[in-house]
């Protein structure tokens, strides 16, 4: 009689309170912001970075191409003079640049190379280079949906980590350098 | 006389409504974006193009298709589709070309087989087991008659007979 209440009551009871567990844990998360339900793993992740040959915001004959970049990690971070959220973004950037060691590159993503430009020559430049995609075609290529977003490039030209929304000093410290770390493995 | 014809009128009109409403939903449903420089001319692309984009998820508007959506990456992403329709490339070329940069969940339709199968083997998996306590109880209904001590004999004697546990 026992052991058949057992069966009929308290197994069900347990999977309930472990289905709201697991459902609790999951709102939680979702709660600090450290899962963002929007935000949509790269299939990236791991794999060579698309290769980038592109102007610059310049407007003169120069040419960024990710093939430059080989032999040390760095950032490309996609951005619009159009995007209010990049505009948040800056600041956070003007202070990383000089402080983390990793060269940050530009992506104006469909925008305008003058306004562009003018963004940088008013609010300031972190960026190492500015790559101009104007049609949206190399943004494709690294499965951008929106901006600002930014990859994390490890010296071999693999992806090794994506942030999507506006990058922080945080967000540089506890999401992005770790894999940094973690890729190098000890090696300079 | 007017009275009853406007009763009549007066009695038709939840149903003119849902009915409208019904059509509003499929125009809606049905608006395609159009994209300026669209010159995809070929019938046979055309179709193929259109059911393509439908499979589509616009990322930024993620309730969206690329078909559907009005918004810049949507038009960016179906000019990549028309491209590479014009350059021969085949359907799943395509699909591959958008999962590579975007991951599956750009897919409306899964790849993944057990997604499809889970609704057909969780309704069949309900099914046996329905069955089987139904065999049971008939099974033990004609068997041992109920105890009238044990409240829970009602709900499934079964168990006694078939385990020999108890």
């Amino acid at each position: 009689m026992n052991g058949k209440l057992l069966n009929r009551y308290l197994w069900p009871a347990v999977a309930v309170l472990a289905l709201f567990g697991v459902f609790m844990f999951a709102l939680a998360r979702i709660g600090s912001g450290d899962l963002v339900v929007s935000d949509i793993p790269s299939p990236l992740i791991g794999k060579m970075a698309p290769a980038i040959d592109l102007p610059t915001i310049a407007g003169d004959e120069a040419r960024f191409t990710s093939a430059s970049m080989l032999g040390k990690p760095w950032l490309l971070n996609v951005w619009g003079t159009w995007c209010p959220a990049c505009r948040d973004e800056h600041p956070a950037l003007m202070e990383m640049a000089p402080v983390i060691g990793v060269p940050i590159v530009g992506l104006d993503w469909k925008d305008d190379a003058g306004d562009a430009r003018n963004w940088l020559a008013s609010l300031g430049n972190p960026y190492h280079a500015v790559a101009f995609d104007p049609v949206g075609r190399t943004a494709i290529d690294f499965g951008v949906y929106g901006a600002p977003e930014t990859f994390l490039i490890g010296a071999d030209g693999r992806v090794l980590a994506k942030f999507i929304g506006p990058l922080t000093m945080e967000a540089w410290e506890t999401k992005l350098k770790p894999k940094l770390l973690a890729a190098k493995g000890g090696q300079p | 006389m007017n009275t009853p014809i406007r009763s009549t009128a007066t009695r038709w009109q939840p149903w003119s409504a849902v009915l409208l409403g019904a059509a509003l939903l499929f125009a809606s449903a049905s608006s395609l974006a159009v994209d300026a420089e669209d010159t995809l001319t070929d019938p046979v692309l055309r179709t193929r193009y259109e059911s393509i984009n439908r499979e589509l998820r616009c990322l930024v508007c993620q309730n969206q298709t690329i078909a559907d959506s009005d918004a810049d990456l949507a038009k960016d992403l179906r000019r990549e589709v028309r491209g590479m329709l014009e350059a021969g490339k085949t359907d799943a070329e395509i699909r591959n070309f958008m999962t590579d940069r975007y991951g599956d969940f750009v897919l409306y339709k899964p790849r993944s087989l057990v997604l499809w199968a889970a609704p057909a083997v969780l309704l069949l998996g309900g099914l046996v087991l329905v069955g089987r306590i139904v065999v049971r109880r008939s099974r033990s209904m004609a068997t041992a008659a109920p105890d009238p001590d044990d409240s829970l004999a009602n709900d499934e004697p079964a168990s006694r007979p078939t385990d020999g546990k108890a």
